[in-house]
């Protein structure tokens, strides 16, 4: 346990993730932020999060497809809670009939 | 409208907890991985501490092998971390007036579920130290915690599949993009952000759609940006 190579290669992947998340950050709080930029950062906690969930949801069956459909109904109308409890009471439903 | 028990801590961990709930399965399986491929307790405490990023763990552990891949591990954890680069930028305008000791610990451990909750809510009201520190230092030990008894229990879990807690994550990240959806404008970059990650999940290798898939969003947000003034005109 602790061997030096496990070490090292852990201590690589906590450095190389720990630049990941100061770059940005460190690089916007440089610059006033205004114009084209606002809109690209606007648009990035939708984007990253579609992009996570969008495969996911649509290239896993129909179970996940159709509850991921119904989370979005439910999430235009009503808070987070509900729409998740909605969406993950959905698939495993589906999953059973479905399976 | 100011009352101390929105912004307070345990607000903040409510708000986490179903999040905190589904990532238990995965802490235990991380956990799991990393004891088959012959890491012990320690090794994953430190991995899930100072790494702290659920899916490059995944990624670095099911190419775990003796002698070590060290190269290959750090440059595959990097590719699947880039995202994190956006994310940080995106964050950067949302926290400069929280002081240090709040700042730069969020900077260096958010995750995609504090980093979403956060901004969702930072669009509302801004963001105060304790409801911070309320997303933050629970989840953060939440994960420590189930990764780390992975090592001994996580072959006793079941695939999460069959409890659905593998669709929490995606049940939550679904409605929190609804709720940054706030006029008909910013709907099309979600689309383009949708289709390229569908396209790359399925032609492309690995977890490129991610990054490919959020540049792709943001590159047309920033496209179709017409100002604020235009916009509420």
């Amino acid at each position: 346990m602790l061997e030096p190579w496990v070490v090292i290669t852990i201590l690589g992947m906590a450095g190389v993730t720990a630049a990941t998340r100061v770059v940005g950050y460190w690089a916007i709080s440089k610059v006033q932020v205004s114009g084209r930029l606002a809109g690209a950062l606007d648009a990035v906690p939708g984007a990253i999060l579609t992009a996570i969930v969008t495969p996911a949801a649509f290239s896993a069956g129909p179970p996940e497809a159709i509850a991921a459909l119904l989370t979005i109904l439910l999430a235009w109308r009503f808070p987070t809670l509900i729409a998740a409890f909605g969406g993950v009471g959905c698939v495993v439903v589906l999953r059973y009939a479905l399976n | 409208m100011t009352s101390s028990k929105e912004d307070s801590f345990l607000r903040g961990m409510i708000e986490m907890l179903p999040l905190s709930i589904g990532a238990a399965p995965f802490g235990l399986m991380v956990g799991a991985m990393a004891a088959g491929a012959g890491l012990g307790h320690l090794d994953i405490l430190m991995m899930s501490g100072l790494v702290y990023a659920g899916a490059s763990q995944f990624t670095a552990l099911g190419m775990w092998e003796f002698p070590v891949p060290v190269m290959a591990i750090i440059g595959v954890t990097l590719m699947v971390n880039l995202r994190l680069v956006l994310m940080g930028a995106a964050l950067a305008p949302h926290i400069g007036h929280l002081p240090i000791y709040c700042r730069w610990p969020f900077v260096l451990v958010f995750a995609d579920e504090t980093w979403a909750v956060a901004l969702r809510r930072s669009s509302e009201r801004p963001l105060t130290v304790p409801y911070v520190f309320g997303l933050v230092i629970p989840f953060y030990v939440n994960w420590l915690f189930w990764s780390v008894l992975g090592v001994a229990f996580g072959h006793l879990v079941k695939e999460p599949e069959v409890y659905g807690f593998d669709f929490v994550f995606i049940a939550v990240f679904i409605s929190l993009v609804m709720g940054f959806c706030k006029t008909r404008r910013d709907v099309p970059p979600l689309l383009v952000s949708a289709c390229v990650a569908f396209l790359a999940h399925k032609y492309l290798p690995g977890v490129w759609y991610i990054f490919l898939g959020g540049m792709a969003g943001v590159i047309s947000g920033a496209l179709l940006y017409q100002g604020k003034e235009k916009a509420d005109a």
